[in-house]
């Protein structure tokens, strides 16, 4: 049986990564690299590196890190942030990316999910949605969540699974940071219109969150955090015992 | 020395690194001598039957893996390259494959529940089928593995040496005398993965 995924997200600007991150035992915190080596032993299923460069020399440095935690690191590697063409996807596959994320890069050229799809596969590409309520209407944020599309968040994710996506990572504006849970009503939309996977982000603040999130809406396969695990308010390794005691599938 | 099969399909990077991680020297190469003098070979592939094994045998690599594993030389096909030693597929049209191992590739879809997700992704422990492997040496009851696929060895069970459940047992390793193969990417799937490579390169003696 198909065990539901626990996946750590580290952003990373200059080949550093971002939020505080405090933890015993690691002699560079803000290593991507280290910290990629870190969670893989502790039970991580896959990893996010998104890159949060603005510049040039800044993406540089993240492609060697990349390539160098690609070559320590032997768990799926996801790739996100600044994916906007083609050369893109190949800039970091040639890295050992094995998935590639893109959100405001397939807002802004609407081919390129196919294009991307229909070179490396719908394996390789993830749909990766900021997605808020405003005046009760599901809506597609760009940049960071900053900039309303005013597109429809779910039929949008549909277009984008339909277009060669294989993976949808759903990061509720309205729930992140919230440390509430996860937006169950949000997912459960976007369950009920597509069939990959789904990896929902934005909103774990501790273990019953993840608990109530794959008990409750069994068709999500993932989930997804940052600072949670980066502050070591839960372990990866006690969040997967303690799914396993509720009778979730996890690998362990 | 490991030869890691180049026909110009997939990003070998993954691979090549894990067994530099396992320190063991792999090469990766499309040349026939350096094939040939290789202790083992891998046989990888991401993408389509049919592309892959149309560029299998462009270059005539296909011959060189075929009369190697007929001397005896231990080869493992990886995800795409397990599926290329079967005999034919049915991706998007009808292919012939190796004919190392006795099976053809199918579509999960013809067995699977019809509510499942396609493609098989993620990690999903192995069932063992018979006796252990030499390549699962090191490998402890209820292990995860990551898989991505869509297509599946059918009629292959007489060499197959583990299973994964997904609504319906899909073939996830066969092997048949000297001949192995992965449905799932060992170089994905953690010190588990990277065990399976190492109890590969250790068959016949140690690897160095």
């Amino acid at each position: 049986m198909i065990t539901k995924r626990i996946i750590p997200c580290l952003d990373v600007k200059d080949g550093r990564v971002v939020k505080g991150v405090n933890f015993k035992g690691l002699s560079d915190v803000s290593s991507p690299v280290e910290l990629a080596k870190f969670y893989t032993e502790n039970g991580a299923d896959e990893l996010v590196f998104y890159d949060i460069t603005a510049s040039a020399e800044g993406r540089a440095i993240f492609t060697d890190i990349l390539c160098e935690a690609a070559s320590s690191v032997f768990i799926p590697l996801t790739v996100g942030g600044g994916i906007n063409t083609l050369d893109d996807f190949d800039r970091v596959l040639k890295c050992g990316a094995d998935k590639v994320s893109v959100n405001s890069g397939a807002i802004k050229n609407p081919n390129l999910i196919y294009e991307a799809a229909k070179r490396y596969g719908d394996q390789c590409v993830v749909i990766s949605a900021d997605v808020k309520r405003v005046d009760g209407v599901f809506r597609v944020f760009a940049k960071g969540g900053r900039e309303n599309t005013g597109m429809e968040a779910i039929s949008w994710i549909k277009h984008c699974v339909d277009s060669g996506a294989g993976e949808v990572v759903l990061n509720s504006i309205d729930t992140d940071g919230v440390k509430g849970g996860f937006d169950i009503e949000m997912l459960d939309k976007v369950c009920e219109v597509v069939n990959v996977p789904v990896i929902a982000s934005g909103g774990a603040g501790c273990i019953d969150d993840f608990i109530h999130l794959f008990k409750t809406l069994p068709k999500v396969d993932a989930g997804l955090a940052a600072s949670i695990f980066h502050f070591g308010e839960v372990g990866i390794s006690d969040l997967k015992q303690e799914l396993k005691k509720q009778g979730i599938p996890v690998r362990i | 020395m490991i030869a890691i099969v180049d026909y110009g399909v997939g990003n070998l990077f993954s691979l090549k690194s894990s067994f530099a991680h396992i320190g063991i020297e792999a090469v990766v190469t499309g040349e026939k001598e350096i094939i040939e003098k290789a202790d083992k070979i891998i046989l990888p592939g991401v993408g389509a039957f049919g592309d892959a094994i149309g560029k299998l045998k462009s270059t005539g690599l296909d011959k060189v893996v075929t009369d190697e594993a007929k001397k005896g030389k231990p080869i493992m096909g990886i995800c795409l390259g397990m599926q290329l030693l079967l005999e034919k597929s049915y991706e998007y049209g009808e292919y012939e494959g190796l004919g190392l191992i006795e099976g053809e590739i199918r579509p999960i879809s013809d067995v699977i529940d019809k509510n499942l997700k396609i493609p098989h992704i993620g990690w999903n422990p192995l069932l063992i089928k018979g006796e252990k492997s030499p390549i699962f040496k090191y490998l402890n009851d209820g292990d995860c593995v990551y898989f991505v696929h869509s297509y599946y060895g059918a009629g292959c069970e007489k060499s197959t040496i583990a299973t994964a459940e997904y609504s319906h047992e899909l073939t996830a390793a066969v092997a048949k005398g000297n001949v192995f193969g992965c449905q799932f990417h060992p170089e994905k799937s953690g010190n588990v993965g990277l065990g399976i490579l190492k109890a590969f390169c250790e068959i016949g003696g140690d690897e160095k």
